[in-house]
């Protein structure tokens, strides 16, 4: 296991999405690399979301950029695996506006995002109607997005690392990281792990990936990220046939998206699965990792999926589960080279977006990585522009 | 032990003979058929599997609302039990 790599270029901290992304990318760009992961490949946030890759939720700006070219990166990959292979589907996205209020904001909205390079087409009731069927009649106007897709995320993130792994990746699960290695001039240079097999692992950059939990590993490496957890549950229902064609969201989620608001905020996402269930996101609430259920919050997600479409009065609800998404202060993720610690890079903080935004994440890591110019500019997703903001 | 009254309901188009405080699906057994719903995608037949509300596998439409668990539902006098094609939804397909 630890034979052939013992000294990578590169050791990515995190096997989910984004971790998985760096490790594909990496390997692409011709590096060595070794992943590290404390508990199973996609066990955390990957395996607590919906797989969405989205461009309607995002206004211009940064993170619209990033979304823009990730969305074309995990069209390539797509193209590459074969969609089947992660169960990429470009569905397409329908965002809803109950009120004229709604519906006025909703055309600006898509006016600028057009204006960003967004497929984003305006839809009177009718047309929403034709899209939706089964979608309730108390629509006023709606927004079509025929670039939002998704995959199912752990899949992807296996398959990102089956790929990877051909190319010479070792990915060591059940491996935690428990310290940093610096040289005499305060450069990492590796990363101590509880592993008996692979206690130190020396390497050239150390990305982290752990997501959520990133947070905390920056400060043990002693350039501190503020990336804390959000907690968001989703529902879902027994299965059915095809009654939900898009991803459909109230006009709302765009703007619970950006707040900044510490309480309970839900807005709600509907959308079906290869496997029948339909899916019901997605709450938000700032309460650490507290892993409780509330039924106030899931009757309020299920009230809200009724609104929209009143059929699913009628439909049980299997389950529900929880994941803690990774967002800064901000609502930007950080990535790239930090330099209070050289040879330390992050890929994190990407919240509620983190498989839509993977690729473009890893791809503009391994370019950091291997010294060409990224195809994005970097300086909005610095990691040391939080101590900025301090003073 | 019974000792409870005796009743009938419907299933399809057959008379089942129910105890006061049968599950319709232990009334089913009883009468006979180890199946009342065809999977969603293979067709194949589906009856009790756990018998305690934990697989949904007996899946059947009575009075006309699709998926309840037959292990768990209280048979009644005058129910109307019916086979379930796949997710009993077809109606919503589009």
């Amino acid at each position: 296991m630890a034979g052939s790599n013992r000294s990578p270029d590169v050791v990515v901290i995190g096997a989910g999405v984004v971790g998985a992304a760096c490790a594909y990318y990496c390997s692409l760009a011709g590096l060595s690399v070794t992943v590290i992961e404390r508990g199973a490949i996609g066990g955390g946030t990957t395996s607590a979301c919906e797989g969405n890759i989205l461009l309607s939720d995002k206004e211009p700006g940064p993170e619209l950029d990033l979304a823009l070219l990730s969305s074309r990166l995990w069209e390539e990959i797509a193209g590459e695996m074969g969609a089947e292979r992660l169960e990429y589907e470009s569905k397409g996205g329908v965002v809803v506006a109950a009120s004229a209020a709604g519906a006025d904001g909703l055309r600006r909205l898509t006016a600028a995002q057009r204006g960003a390079g967004v497929e984003a087409v305006d839809v009177s009731y009718g047309e929403v109607t034709e899209l939706e069927p089964n979608i309730t009649r108390d629509v006023v106007s709606g927004a079509y997005y025929p670039q939002d897709s998704q995959v199912q995320p752990v899949l992807a993130t296996a398959r990102l690392l089956q790929h990877a792994r051909a190319r010479g990746v070792t990915v060591l699960t059940g491996t935690e990281v428990t310290g940093f290695w610096r040289d005499a001039r305060g450069a990492l240079i590796g990363v101590e792990t509880n592993s008996a097999e692979a206690p130190v692992i020396r390497a050239g950059r150390v990305v982290n990936a752990a997501g959520t939990w990133s947070g905390q590993l920056s400060e043990l490496a002693g350039a501190p990220v503020p990336v804390l957890p959000r907690k968001g549950f989703i529902l879902v229902t027994e299965p059915l046939p095809r009654v939900i064609r898009h991803k459909v969201y109230s006009a709302d989620y765009v703007a619970n998206v950006a707040s900044g608001e510490a309480g309970l905020e839900s807005s709600v996402v509907v959308e079906g699965t290869r496997a029948g269930t339909v899916l019901i996101g997605a709450s938000r609430e700032r309460v650490g990792f507290d892993r409780s259920m509330s039924l106030p919050v899931l009757r309020r997600l299920a009230a809200q999926a009724i609104a929209v479409f009143p059929f699913l009065a009628e439909v049980a609800l299997l389950r529900s589960y929880l994941g803690f998404r990774p967002y800064c202060p901000d609502h930007l993720p950080v990535i790239g080279a930090d330099p209070r610690a050289p040879g330390l890079l992050h890929a994190t903080g990407h919240e509620g977006a983190g498989i839509g935004l993977s690729a473009a994440t890893g791809h503009l890591i391994a370019q950091v990585v291997a010294g060409t110019e990224p195809d994005l500019d970097l300086t909005p997703f610095r990691p040391d522009r939080f101590e900025e903001a301090i003073g | 032990m019974s000792g409870g009254a005796s009743f009938e309901f419907r299933f399809d188009d057959e008379t089942i003979h129910a105890e006061e405080g049968q599950s319709i699906g232990a009334a089913l057994i009883a009468a006979g058929h180890r199946s009342w719903r065809s999977t969603r995608i293979e067709g194949a037949p589906r009856g009790l599997f756990c018998g305690i509300g934990v697989c949904f596998d007996c899946l059947v439409t009575v009075n006309g609302r699709p998926n309840r668990r037959a292990c768990l539902m209280e048979a009644m006098p005058g129910d109307q039990v019916r086979t379930q094609e796949g997710a009993g939804r077809g109606d919503l397909s589009c």
